[in-house]
Formats: structure tokens, sequence, C-alpha cells
């Protein structure tokens, strides 16, 4: 199973980007194998409007079944349940240390959007 | 004759001169409240409203029985308004320009066009001035729209003033595209240069003559001039920066009215503007 988190960097130890929208990049991480792939979201950084809903396309299409970020908006948020992703928001300051909250089941699936839109 | 009246900075002056130019003219004009986020020129003429339309735009709605799940829809939508993941797709309704591609594309037919209201277009008889204004519903963020139906009010035999939104994005651009002359309302100060030399530059994008008006005369410093000069930008008015225009403007009376010598400053401009159409049309 594939999950997502949201960086700026390209490794485990990079931050986590508090936005889903507009994050610069995707961790996707493979829980079996453990490995993972960097994905680019620079097009949706400097989007006009939609980030959210882009955002959680390109995330839908890499096939990820959840996504660990810091806080995801309305469209995104319906946009990932349609497309049966479970959301889990989470202030953890890197990747490794979210990826490890959402493995030791620290996380709960978030139910609704806990932003507006165009929040930061 | 089309002239537009623009800025880069907003509140530099645009109304003051769309309304104050109208009633200069003396003849019958149409004046055009483009600036339909925050329309204000109807809050300086008194007349009564004899028109009121409501303005929709087009949004698909998706026939289930007839969706094949194809996504074509969705790569089409530039705008992410419409989303699909081999199911259904979903509409997000507040992105949707009106655009209409997704109908256009669906191989099944599934999708239709329905109404969502956007906004309204205010007719007011003033005298010699036919206002018309846009007013765009509250938490609508899609002005384009709005502001190309209020230009299709626009009666060809008669001249026209249109009042631009501020800025220099679509809404602007939608605004001043295809008139005959803008005139960039600015100020002396290193604002209201910052955002002249940005105007400058989506005017002279559109390739639409041009002119700019200072306000505010005296109140900066001498760099919009040099600007102007440097480019070759004919200035058309300078506006003192005379309290008492102020104050008449903040009990919504025309400068022209409050201060009869200031009448001389518009008739001057609509000789210019006049002249400038001349040449034009040579």
């Amino acid at each position: 199973m594939k999950i997502a988190l949201t960086t700026s960097g390209n490794d485990l130890s990079a931050p986590l980007d508090s936005r889903f929208g507009r994050a610069p990049k995707f961790l996707i991480y493979d829980l079996e194998a453990n490995t993972f792939e960097i994905v680019d979201n620079e097009q949706n950084l400097n989007a006009a409007q939609g980030a959210g809903i882009q955002s959680a396309q390109t995330v839908a299409r890499l096939g990820v079944k959840a996504l660990v970020t810091g806080h995801c908006g309305p469209k995104a948020f319906i946009v990932l349940k349609a497309a049966n992703i479970k959301i889990y928001n989470t202030a953890a300051a890197t990747v490794t240390e979210a990826l490890e909250q959402y493995r030791s089941g620290k996380l709960t699936e978030a139910a609704y959007a806990d932003v507006d839109g165009h929040w930061a | 004759m089309i002239v537009a009246i623009a800025s880069g900075k907003g509140g530099t002056g645009k109304t003051t001169v769309s309304v104050n130019l109208a009633r200069t003219l003396g003849t019958k004009v149409q004046l055009l409240d483009c600036d339909v986020e925050e329309p204000n020129a109807h809050l300086f003429l008194k007349g009564k409203k004899v028109k009121e339309e409501i303005v929709n735009i087009p949004i698909p709605q998706v026939d289930e029985a007839l969706c094949n799940g194809c996504c074509e829809c969705g790569k089409f939508c530039t705008y992410n308004a419409i989303v699909t993941f081999g199911t259904v797709p979903l509409i997000f309704p507040e992105m949707c320009h009106g655009c209409g591609g997704c109908t256009l594309i669906c191989p099944t037919k599934a999708i239709t066009e329905i109404g969502r209201r956007i906004g309204m277009v205010e007719t007011m008889e003033s005298g010699n001035i036919t206002l018309i204004g846009g007013r765009l519903d509250v938490g609508v963020a899609m002005a384009p729209p709005l502001i190309r139906e209020v230009k299709k009010c626009l009666q060809n035999n008669l001249p026209a003033i249109l009042d631009a939104p501020p800025g220099t994005s679509c809404p602007v651009i939608a605004a001043i595209r295809d008139t005959d002359m803008v005139l960039l309302v600015t100020e002396p100060t290193p604002f209201g240069l910052n955002d002249l030399m940005l105007a400058v530059d989506m005017v002279r994008e559109l390739k639409i003559p041009f002119g700019v008006i200072v306000n505010r005369m005296g109140c900066g410093d001498d760099r919009v001039h040099d600007f102007c000069k440097k480019e070759n930008i004919p200035i058309l008015l300078e506006i003192p920066d005379d309290r008492r225009i102020a104050e008449s403007y903040s009990r919504g009376i025309l400068m022209v009215d409050a201060l009869p010598e200031y009448r001389s400053l518009f008739q001057s401009l609509i000789l210019k503007v006049n002249e400038f159409e001349k040449t034009r049309s040579l």
C-alpha cells in the first residue's frame, strides 16, 4: 500500500509541508517495499485556483490509499474522498516523524476538511 | 467612441474621472460601471433605475445514466471545475468559468448546462447619462463574465465611458478590451508610479491607445511625470490635490457641480480625447 506525504524536500528527513494543495512535492511511500519516490507539485504551487483539486487528482492517479499532511481544504477533501483516499492531519515536523505516527496508529482519520480554502 | 478609465493602483480616481467626464460631456452618454466587485458610480448620480437583469453563467450538469466515466471532461477543464476518476464527475460550480468546453468534449453527451447566478446588471437614467452597472453577488469570484454582460449593453451610436476595475488582471482586461482609448489614472507617488508602469505594460500589450491622468497633483513627487516623458506618454489631465474635491466626493457630489472652476479641466480633457479620435480616423 502506498501513502502520500506533503514535503518541501527530497528525502525522509525533509520537513513535512503543512499545506496539501500547494505543497511543493509529494513523497509517495510504499509501506511494503519501504521505498519512496518524490513527485513534483510545482505547477500547483503557483496555480491561481483549484490547487487542492489538482493535487488530489495527482495523488489519486498515483494510486495512494492514504494522505498524511498538515491541513486539507474542503474541495481537496471532496476529491480525495471520492477517490477513496483516507486523510490524516498531523503537526509533525518531518516526513519521518509523520510516517512514524502513521505506522504506529497515532493518527486518526479526518472526518472533514480542517481548514477553509486558501487558508495559507 | 468608447473610452475606458483604468489604473493600476486602486483609489486613484477612476470613478471621479468617469462620472465628472460623463457629466461635463453634456450630451447623451453611456457610463458603464465595470468595477463589478465594488460598483460605486451610482453613488454620484441621481436618477431612477429603469432596468435590472440577473446574469447567469452556464455550468455543467451530468446525466449519470449517460456518463461512461471516460474522464475527457476532467482532462479538458483547465479550471479544475470538473474532476473524474472513472466514475461520475464531481463538479465544483464556483470554479467554472462557463466556457462550455466539457459539454462539447463529452462523447456520450452526458453533460448539459444549467444557469448559475453570478450577479446583476442594473440600468439607471440620470439626465443625459445612462448608467449601466454590474453588481457581482457576494461570494462570487467570477467578474469577467459579468463585465462582458455589462458591455453587451453598449449602443454603438452613443459615446461611452467605461469605469474599469483597478489592477491589471482578468477583470481589467475584460473591461478595457475592444475600447478605443484608455485613460490611466494615477497619483504622483511611488505606489502610483509602480502600478502605472504595470498598467502601461498591459495597455501596450493589448495595443490600445492611451494617455495618463494625474490626480492629486502636488501631493507627491515628479517621478510619474519623468516616467511619462521618458516613455513618450501624453499626460492629458492633472487634477489638483484640493481638499474640497475630497469633501464633495465624500458627500457624493460631483466635483464639476460642487466646484464649477474645475469644469474647464474636464472640458479640456474632452477636447484632447476628441482630437485624438480625429487623428486616429484620418
